[in-house]
């Protein structure tokens, strides 16, 4: 079943309360893969994401990674999440830290690395995303686009196998989004694994590898961009893309 | 010498009769009250701490019900010593010792235990408040480049919200040095019995008091100032340095934030 799919999710469900926000998801992600999760707000793809990093427990349903069930009880939580990364929208950038801190703790204290070598892998990454010379700069100090920055470099120094994206771009201007979509477009093109949720449909079309649409709890379509974009089958996916397709 | 007629004269010589006495006792005051601060926010933290554990349907129900027990015995802890006036916990501690457990505890250390004690029931609820207020967000960041409970706390959360209390660790420190005076009642020669005293000596009790008066408040308004200076320190420098080899670009304390110029070039 697990042919080199680094996750899959069988039936996933997750309720909150009486409130069904997600029903019976299924897929898949295989290494290299740039997924993009649409949809309107409120249609359970934030939800999704944090559930495969178990920031959410789901009610129901299996979620495999390398085929080993991280739903599981007995899972090594912290463990998983050191191998899955995430981006969130808020950044939620370590505000007591510095710059390069907040990339060499994870590092340092999860991966055991020393400190040395933990300095020079996060240099690398903030010189990747170009944040490189704020190293001495708090959060604080920083305008959204470059926390963003910061807090994918942090990501990306745990060096992990998946990178997960909940709408990186929602609280930016226009001009932030550019900066770091364009970070994001780099990351893509180097094959790191990435599900991004995103409103950003441009960066969508041009990026993914592999486009999911949401409604209401449940995937409605899926495929590849040019499809989901160009001819989109289901009518809901059609509706939602109707104002992109015509600007 | 005799005792002179006017209000200065009186204060003067009771400074040259007793003025060693008051320091001890100043001394004695700041002792119990630092001591007591410390130890009460050391306390403070081991509760609040415990307090936020958070608990999910998932763990073990052995954990579940460990956890349940030592929050409520935590929570009776806090209820009683903030509910009940210090004057009375000292005086049903020192005594209650001898009384039940026939353990004589010297003046001492009673002073610096119910101090402490009391201290810690307070404290306990603010550094919950303390973790509480530090964005969720943080924790989740934590959570997923993989930290554990612990090194969330130990690594994020704590030292933002250490930085979030100082000013009510300053507070109750400045609150102790003043109610070490109710522990006069069980016999401990602090401030207020030592210039108690000295008003009964010489029936000077308006000029003792005056003195004290000046006493405590050289003591709390000393303190309140290191604080504050010891919580502009921890904030760190408004500015930070770009790190860059570029000599076209600005480098040191050109960015500041909050940009405190604004005004001067505007």
């Amino acid at each position: 079943m697990s042919d080199g799919n680094i996750l899959e999710i069988h039936h996933l469900s997750k309720t909150f309360g009486k409130n069904v926000v997600l029903r019976d998801i299924d897929f898949s992600v295989k290494p290299k893969d740039v997924t993009c999760i649409i949809g309107a707000s409120g249609s359970g793809k934030s939800t999704l994401l944090r559930c495969v990093n178990l920031l959410e427990t789901p009610t129901s349903g299996q979620i495999l990674y390398h085929g080993a069930d991280i739903t599981d009880r007995k899972m090594n939580a912290p463990a998983y999440r050191a191998k899955v990364g995430m981006v969130f929208q808020n950044f939620n950038l370590f505000s007591n830290m510095t710059v390069l801190d907040n990339c060499m703790v994870g590092q340092v204290k999860v991966l055991k690395k020393d400190k040395a070598e933990a300095r020079k892998n996060a240099m690398m990454f903030l010189e990747k995303v170009d944040m490189a010379p704020y190293i001495n700069a708090k959060p604080r100090q920083l305008s959204g686009g470059q926390k963003q920055r910061v807090a994918i470099a942090r990501a990306l120094a745990m060096e992990p196998e998946l990178l997960l994206f909940d709408e990186p771009t929602s609280a930016l201007d226009p001009q932030m989004v550019g900066e770091v979509l364009s970070v994001m477009r780099a990351l893509a093109k180097e094959g790191l694994t990435m599900i991004i949720v995103t409103h950003e449909m441009a960066f969508a079309r041009d990026v993914s590898s592999h486009v999911v649409f949401m409604a209401d709890g449940v995937i409605v379509e899926e495929g590849k961009p040019e499809q989901i974009f160009e001819a989109p089958r289901n009518q809901r996916t059609q509706e939602f893309l109707s104002r992109f397709r015509q600007g | 010498m005799s005792l002179p007629q006017d209000f200065m004269g009186r204060i003067g010589y009771l400074l040259s009769m007793y003025g060693e006495s008051f320091l001890i006792g100043a001394g004695k005051t700041m002792i119990i009250a630092l001591v007591g601060t410390l130890i009460g926010c050391l306390i403070g933290f081991a509760v609040g701490i415990v307090q936020t554990i958070p608990v999910s349907k998932e763990d073990h129900i052995v954990k579940r019900i460990l956890l349940w027990v030592i929050k409520l015995i935590l929570n009776i802890y806090v209820e009683v010593f903030r509910g009940t006036p210090m004057m009375a916990q000292a005086m049903f501690i020192y005594f209650g010792a001898s009384a039940i457990f026939h353990y004589n505890m010297s003046t001492w250390f009673a002073a610096f235990f119910i101090v402490s004690i009391n201290t810690g029931a307070y404290m306990s609820e603010t550094v919950r408040g303390g973790i509480l207020s530090i964005d969720p967000g943080q924790t989740e960041g934590a959570m997923a480049i993989g930290m554990t409970h612990v090194q969330t706390m130990m690594n994020v959360i704590l030292p933002q919200a250490l930085r979030n209390i100082m000013p009510q660790i300053g507070n109750n420190l400045i609150i102790n040095i003043k109610d070490t005076c109710v522990l006069s009642i069980i016999g401990v020669v602090e401030l207020f019995y030592t210039t108690k005293g000295v008003a009964g000596a010489l029936y000077t009790d308006f000029e003792a008091f005056t003195i004290a008066m000046v006493i405590y408040f050289i003591l709390t308004f000393t303190c309140s100032r290191i604080l504050r200076f010891w919580e502009s320190k921890l904030d760190g420098p408004d500015n930070y340095d770009l790190a860059t080899t570029d000599t076209l670009a600005h480098t040191s304390g050109m960015y500041r934030y909050p940009d405190t110029r604004k005004g001067e070039d505007a």
